[in-house]
């Protein structure tokens, strides 16, 4: 056995920014945003990829971090809920869940901003089947779950109205 | 979790090169959504991992000879959401959409969740009942493997270890078949399955012309009910007929005590559940 860790170089980038680390192998991407590059956004509840609270996305699709090792995101591009905001100015999902209640104590929050972020980018006007079906792996103990539909509802009005005013 | 070498091959040649080289001491990852749970809780030790992430290709759906070739990267979202499988195995597509949650499925591999040989997993009774194979490599070359051929055990197989599976397989589902994928979930929807049955059936004036079941997560491996599939082709099915017939899958299956249900509830819902599954799939109303 040894009794220093096993290290392998990563290189990736993380919301835009690129990064270069040396890390134990056995380091799951949300310890490396956390401890190492101290992004605490992203939570780790369940730790076995059922709760969602660790939701990031791996080369633009959802992924739970806290069962992916960093080595293996080696080359990635990640995304987290820190890069969600462009500076002061929040992103309109964010705003839908404070305006609509999606959130109390705000545990379970950062991973259903970027379940719900990654979702709208996927099908831009989803029913509210689809909506349930997509969050299903998102787990909140308190809200529940009605205001964060709504809330998803109502940044997919926004969102869109964004998107038919750029078009015209 | 301990520590590991870590090594990032190009190609599965070379992938399959360095698990011969360190002869069952080392693990492939290709998503890592069940290895990792598995490594964070110490069930498996490994002192190398032999990582799939740097290698490009190997994760094409396409359809050829009557059957679909599925590249063992592809990951299982992108099969459910393939018009291709949709196209000629709806069953397929279907049972890829219900495993665990979208976040899951957007990282899982086909080749990954195969060799994970869960007998939970929702794929493997539809890949048993439409006669799947895999195309395994390894340094010494190829074979292929029939899935029904494939699993022994909990987590267990006939794959060598310094073996990958490279693609999957799989016949096209018969012309004018209907199909239907049971996934009974008491507790939530992104769980396993306390008792999961795929069927395809074939009605020809009235009679039975195919009819097949696969059941999942009711013993060590998915199970083919080869019996029940006998006493009901040919006949005009009813509901008291496929009640009787599916009785015999009680002396097949063999589930274990587990949160999502006791052994002995899941025994009795898996003749409940295959009765179901074949009144869907061949026009018979639910008595």
């Amino acid at each position: 056995m040894t009794t220093t860790p096993i290290k392998y170089t990563v290189k990736l980038t993380v919301n835009g920014k690129p990064y270069s680390a040396e890390v134990p192998t056995y380091r799951t991407l949300v310890d490396f945003l956390r401890y190492d590059l101290g992004l605490t956004g992203t939570k780790e509840t369940c730790s076995i990829g059922v709760c969602g609270a660790c939701t990031i996305t791996l080369d633009g699709k959802m992924a739970a971090s806290c069962i992916l090792l960093a080595v293996r995101a080696d080359g990635a591009d990640i995304q987290t809920i820190e890069g969600v905001a462009n500076g002061d100015e929040l992103h309109p999902v964010q705003e839908a869940f404070i305006a609509n209640g999606g959130f109390q104590c705000g545990a379970c929050t950062p991973g259903q901003i970027m379940a719900s972020k990654a979702l709208l980018e996927e099908i831009p006007h989803p029913t509210e089947a689809e909506i349930k079906e997509w969050m299903m792996g998102n787990l909140c103990r308190c809200t529940g779950y009605y205001q964060i539909i709504d809330s998803i509802k109502a940044a997919a009005e926004t969102m869109g109205k964004a998107a038919a005013g750029t078009k015209g | 979790m301990n520590d590991f070498h870590f090594h990032t091959p190009d190609t599965l040649e070379e992938a399959a090169a360095l698990l011969a080289q360190y002869d069952g001491n080392a693990k492939l990852i290709a998503g890592g959504t069940a290895l990792t749970t598995l490594l964070k809780q110490s069930l498996v030790q490994p002192e190398h991992l032999v990582s799939l992430h740097r290698v490009k290709g190997h994760d094409a759906i396409e359809h050829s000879g009557g059957a679909l070739h599925i590249g063992a990267l592809a990951t299982q979202r992108s099969v459910e959401r393939s018009e291709t499988v949709k196209q000629h195995a709806p069953l397929l597509a279907e049972a890829y959409r219900r495993v665990a949650t979208v976040r899951v499925r957007n990282v899982a591999t086909v080749g990954g969740g195969i060799a994970h040989a869960d007998p939970a997993m929702d794929p493997p009774p539809s890949l048993l009942i439409l006669g799947a194979s895999v195309k395994l490599l390894s340094s010494k070359g190829e074979r292929t493997v029939a899935l029904a051929d494939l699993y022994t055990d909990y987590y267990e197989t006939t794959m060598e270890p310094d073996e990958i599976v490279t693609e999957l397989e799989v016949p096209d589902q018969p012309a004018g078949s209907s199909w239907t994928y049971i996934k009974y979930l008491p507790r939530t929807a992104d769980d396993y399955a306390t008792v999961s049955v795929a069927a395809i059936g074939v009605l020809d004036g009235g009679k039975v012309a195919d009819v097949r079941v696969g059941l999942g997560a009711l013993g060590p491996t998915a199970i083919r009910a080869t019996a029940l599939e006998d006493a009901v082709r040919g006949t005009t099915p009813t509901h008291d007929s496929l009640h009787e017939a599916s009785q015999s899958v009680l002396e097949i299956v063999d589930p274990i005590d587990d949160p999502r249900g006791s052994a002995g509830y899941k025994r009795d819902m898996s003749a409940v559940f295959a009765r179901r599954a074949m009144e869907q799939v061949l026009g018979v109303a639910t008595g």
